[in-house]
């Protein structure tokens, strides 16, 4: 006992050029942040740049955008939580739920159900989009993962980016490489809808209710279903939940199939807020989600979501408050870089990420 | 106790793992209402045997027999359904589940009501009524003992396996740990004790083997281990 708490107290040693190097900078990034933050808000004070109701926009569109990001980042978290992979293919497990979901609405639009009854389309979508990434989940685990279960973890990430490129190119080569358009939402849904003072575009409001909605049940799943306790204690210890009884195998598939759920409801968000799935639609988003389960704090759910949220906002938000502080022109096209920018600030400040309770270390050893 | 049927019985077991052979030939028998002890040093066999036991190594010869039924090749969930829980070495809570959580998930097998062994755990454990609600992992080592032992209990086991119990706890923890060996026994529940802390084990077990890389080395009832020179020599730490 004695010996493992003398192991866990920190050691101390000597702080050397790559501490000062580090603080450095953490000082850089604080200045600079604040510094175009200061340009952007004297430019306001002028009246250049965006208008009031400008930014309210960009805020709900980073927070409809994040929503989406958070529920592909759950897949991702879950996953890294319970097998300690990450599983690169759970783009794609979205994409899939995408491109699923076009043809059934294409089909129904076909049958001019889509207009005359579009909520109930919707849900038609909503459900063959879960089902079809849930699927497909399930389906890679089985295939691809489980005989890698005994094999160093690196084996089965690079599995997932072989399995990632070979549903690309799959549904590239059954469907065809262009962009496939959703119908058009009805009118009501693309008009501005009043909600709590404010004006919202009615299918940035959609997305933002479905994500909360899905979030929440998934949380209730977790805590408070036999299922959803199984999954805890297989992410804690394997060895140990079998003990219990629990039939590991059954529960990372129960995992997968959850995690492909929820990717499955983002492909019909994503429809919602873009119209447009292609073969290659996973790619960003996965990255991105990916990106979100990391600054959130890998491993925790609260955290993937809160992190695809946050990372929604920078996305939205960042390029106009930061960048155009500085006076560079068509910032809108550098969301990508602030994106990935925050990401390595996040890191540099937080390695953790930002809601981790602990780092790897501990449990993966 | 009375010595029951045969509950648990190893038939000539070995074992391997990858090319090196651990248990070499192990025979064990414990009746209903024992309890046994299991010693043995480091590297001896001893925590092989139960994962053995429980279906985590399968034997590469021999038999491994619960109540009755040869259980070679047996999902472990086959057998704790079976009437076998453990607790393991060093605890190994579910550190971020609350106390309550980590004892509900010992009952995960069962279909019938368990709230009287939930009750009788908290009143063998009266502290634990004011942690419930606490994440596992904050609770003292003592506690988180507790919660081990009440978590297997949950199963309504009729063998108890137990790995190291006194690994890692104060002296004064150590003889708390035996009492309730004792008294889980008394109630009627088998005990299978691996130890290090031969002196203690042998003073509650019925019945004893000492494990030596691999095989069955010595074996008598608590009594006759601890007068016997050769056990004293080597186990209880006397010189000559």
């Amino acid at each position: 006992m004695t010996s493992a708490a003398a192991t866990r107290l920190p050691r101390r040693r000597r702080p050397g050029w790559v501490d000062s190097f580090l603080l450095a900078v953490r000082i850089a990034a604080i200045v600079l942040l604040i510094w175009g933050i200061a340009g952007t808000v004297v430019k306001g004070i002028n009246g250049e740049g965006p208008t009031g109701e400008a930014w309210r926009d960009l805020v709900v569109a980073g927070i409809a955008q994040g929503a989406m990001y958070g529920l592909i980042a759950l897949g991702y978290s879950m996953v890294y939580g319970v097998l300690g992979f990450i599983n690169f293919a759970h783009g794609e497990v979205f994409m899939s739920g995408g491109m699923v979901g076009f043809f059934v609405a294409n089909y129904l639009w076909d049958i001019r159900f889509w207009d005359t009854n579009f909520v109930l389309s919707i849900l038609l979508v909503l459900a063959s989009s879960i089902l079809a990434s849930t699927l497909v989940a399930v389906i890679v685990e089985r295939v691809a993962y489980r005989p890698l279960r005994d094999a160093p973890r690196l084996i089965p990430l690079i599995t997932s980016i072989g399995i990632s490129f070979f549903l690309q190119y799959t549904f590239a080569g059954l469907f065809g490489v262009a962009v496939k358009n959703y119908p058009p939402p009805p009118d009501y849904l693309r008009a501005r809808i009043g909600f709590l003072d404010l004006e919202i575009e009615g299918t940035k409001l959609a997305v933002i209710v479905v994500a909360v909605v899905t979030m929440v049940a998934l949380y209730l799943f977790v805590e408070k279903t036999r299922t959803g306790r199984s999954i805890r204690a297989v992410a804690e210890d394997k060895e140990i939940a079998a003990l219990m009884g629990i039939n590991v195998d059954r529960t990372i598939v129960a995992t997968f199939a959850v995690g492909g759920a929820m990717a499955g409801v983002a492909g019909t968000l994503w429809a919602l807020l873009f119209r447009g799935v292609s073969f290659i639609t996973g790619f960003l988003p996965g990255i991105k989600a990916f990106t979100a389960a990391v600054l959130g704090g890998i491993g925790n759910l609260g955290g993937a979501m809160a992190g695809g949220v946050l990372l929604g906002l920078f996305e939205g938000v960042g390029p106009q408050l930061v960048l155009a502080g500085f006076g560079i022109p068509g910032v809108s096209q550098l969301k990508d870089v602030v994106a990935f920018t925050a990401l390595v600030l996040v890191l540099i400040f937080k390695p953790s990420g930002l809601f981790g309770e602990r780092l790897a270390a501990e449990d993966r050893a | 106790m009375e010595a029951g049927r045969t509950v648990l019985e190893f038939r000539d077991v070995h074992t391997h793992y990858g090319p090196v052979h651990i248990l070499k030939g192990v025979d064990l028998t414990i009746h209903e209402g024992q309890i046994v002890c299991l010693l043995g040093g480091n590297a001896s066999g001893k925590t092989t045997t139960l994962r053995t036991i429980l279906g985590m190594v399968t034997p590469t010869a021999g038999e491994v027999v619960i109540d009755g039924e040869v259980t070679n090749g047996w999902r472990t969930a086959a057998v704790v359904a079976r009437g076998v829980s453990m607790v393991p070495e060093n605890r190994r809570l579910f550190k971020r589940m609350t106390v309550k959580e980590n004892l509900e998930i010992g009952a995960y097998l069962r279909a019938d009501d368990f709230t009287a062994d939930y009750e009788r755990v908290l009143e063998m454990f009266p502290v634990l009524k004011d942690r419930l609600a606490q994440r596992a992992g904050t609770l003292s080592g003592g506690e988180q003992q507790m919660v081990a032992v009440g978590r297997a209990l949950m199963a309504r086991p009729r063998v108890l396996l137990m790995d190291e119990p006194s690994m890692g706890l104060a002296p004064v923890l150590v003889a708390q740990n035996f009492d309730i060996i004792r008294q889980i026994n008394e109630a009627g529940t088998t005990v299978f004790v691996v130890e290090q802390n031969a002196n203690m084990a042998l003073s509650i077990a019925d019945y004893g083997y000492v494990l030596q890389t691999g095989r069955i080395v010595l074996s008598g009832t608590g009594r006759e281990l601890l007068a016997n020179p050769e056990m004293r020599q080597a186990y209880l730490g006397e010189v000559g």
